[in-house]
């Protein structure tokens, strides 16, 4: 299981605006970095950051090999409705990860 | 009138001890987070940029490493199937890192000063009956990271135990050794010369208060030993080999010079 | 924040990078500005209401910590449909595109990115209008000193 770390509040009134941040821990190697005999080692980067209220998507980012290593993301959401929010990452050599969080919404 | 004037000279002199004073008391200013007595963390080189970076545990890429040690610390591991967690309830680490190195029995009867690593890797060996882990294994920096975070804050407290008192000697005499192609000892630079220029860089004073630190030049969590070889690499000193007791005499001296000051595991740096 | 490049900081900086182990394929501004047009489509783009904040000077470019904030009422009719950013010497253009819409609430995005060389980053942002908005932002890299031997 992928090491994520999610920061999103557990509770919010509705129509607040909520920071949500992610971290994972991923080595997002760029594939242009030469290795210790000088071949390049190979592209093994997150490609795509996808989040979810409750099944609709709220925010997606897509990550070139310029986005760093263990990679962070914040952005921001109306507090709508109780329930799940679910963040998934993919990428290169079949990565999948996943996390979701329940919050509830007054 | 001229310099060899006694009475001239000693005023001439108070004069620039003067200024001497008046500037590095200015020098001194500022916030006082990191500093003791004159003496700065290496966060107090950071721009703001990174030291947010630090401060937040949301964003803090270090906490990764933390979560994963905490997880490690319930797993049950090795032949004993123990888990650190079957011995130790994590409050008793709060001021455990801040006292290393310190001495340990190994497995031989005998003792030696081990660092922070080194003692983990100790239980995980007798305790856990577990193989050992290889050289800047992940899951034991990431063990070391949520033990360090127990003593954040707290100040660094080397032990009073005179059997360190020899490796402490040579820590010392290590630091003030100059080696390498370039001639240099880290005296020259983290004493001499902490807080001026060097290529576009501020100088540390080089206080290990923060290990294991995140790396931004690693893009992961490491150890100060790894740290200390990339010193000695830098200097064109062949590193000491990476199980060799010179890295934690070092260290020894190191948080002895650093006594007082917060620890701050896990740290950020560039 | 565009950063007033002083002829010391830029010797710093210029003495400063190493000759980084790159592949031969470089961003140029050219290529950063091909990268910008595949996005806008030729659309006009203008300066303002968009805020890229990053360090001017960072002390390592592995990790330089990044936020795009764009002005927006963010509802259903008038809102940012995307953010993209690109860079100028990496050797690709692209940063990273993000897409958002009203439910986002604000328009911001933080994130850590890897700058290989002192350059300029820009970020744009794409309205529901079919708008496009820039802001531009110079970074100097420095290179922490005493680095690893990989061998």
């Amino acid at each position: 299981m992928t090491n994520v770390l999610i920061n999103v509040p557990r509770t919010a009134r509705k129509g607040e605006v909520i920071e949500l941040k992610a971290l994972i821990m991923h080595p997002m190697e760029t594939g242009f970095r030469p290795g210790t005999n000088g071949t390049i080692i190979p592209r093994n980067i997150i490609e795509r950051f996808v989040a979810t209220w409750n099944g609709a998507e709220i925010f997606s980012m897509d990550f070139s090999p310029a986005v760093a290593a263990n990679p962070f993301v914040s952005f921001f959401a109306v507090a709508e409705e109780s329930g799940t929010i679910a963040f998934r990452w993919t990428g290169d050599e079949g990565f999948e990860a996943e996390e979701s969080v329940a919050i509830d919404v007054a | 009138m001229t310099w060899r004037e006694p009475r001239r000279r000693r005023a001439a002199l108070l004069g620039l001890l003067g200024v001497f004073a008046g500037s590095l008391a200015l020098a001194q200013g500022g916030a006082d987070r990191g500093s003791v007595d004159g003496r700065r963390s290496s966060y107090r080189e950071m721009g703001p940029a990174l030291q947010r970076m630090q401060d937040d545990d949301t964003a803090n890429p270090g906490m990764l490493f933390v979560q994963l040690g905490r997880q490690l610390w319930s797993r049950p591991m090795g032949v004993a199937g123990k888990a650190c967690a079957d011995c130790h309830e994590v409050q008793d680490m709060k001021g455990v890192a801040a006292r290393y190195p310190a001495m340990a029995d190994d497995a031989a009867g005998g003792s030696r000063p081990v660092d922070l690593e080194g003692r983990i890797g100790l239980c995980h060996a007798q305790h856990q009956q577990s193989e050992p882990w290889p050289a800047e294994s992940r899951d034991l920096l990431a063990l070391s990271a949520f033990v360090a975070l127990q003593s954040r804050g707290q100040p660094i407290a080397p032990p009073d135990d005179p059997r360190l008192a020899p490796a402490r000697a040579q820590g010392e005499a290590l630091y003030r050794t100059r080696q390498g192609q370039l001639n240099l000892s880290c005296a020259l630079c983290h004493d001499d010369n902490a807080g001026r220029k060097l290529a576009g860089i501020t100088i540390p004073q080089a206080h290990p208060t923060g290990y294991p630190i995140y790396r931004l030049e690693w893009q992961g969590l490491g150890s100060l030993r790894r740290r200390l070889r990339n010193c000695l690499i830098g200097i064109r000193a062949e590193p000491y080999a990476y199980d060799a007791s010179e890295y934690v005499a070092l260290e020894i001296y190191l948080m002895d010079r650093a006594r007082g000051m917060a620890s701050e595991a896990p740290a950020v740096r560039p | 924040m565009a950063a007033r490049t002083t002829r010391r900081a830029f010797i710093a900086g210029a003495a400063v990078v190493s000759v980084l182990p790159v592949a031969a394929a470089r961003a140029t501004p050219a290529t950063m500005a091909a990268a910008i047009e595949e996005v806008t489509g030729g659309k006009p783009v203008r300066e303002g209401r968009v805020t890229l904040d990053v360090p001017p000077l960072v002390e390592n470019g592995n990790a330089v910590p990044l936020t795009v904030s764009v002005e927006s009422p963010m509802n259903e009719g008038d809102h940012v449909r995307a953010v993209h950013v690109f860079n100028e010497k990496n050797p690709q253009p692209h940063v990273f595109h993000a897409r958002l819409g009203p439910r986002n609430g604000k328009a911001q995005v933080a994130t850590r990115i890897k700058l290989g060389d002192s350059q300029r980053i820009v970020a744009i942002a794409e309205t529901s209008q079919g708008e496009f908005f820039s802001a531009g932002a110079d970074v100097i890299v420095t290179l922490a000193a005493c680095l690893e031997d990989l061998t």
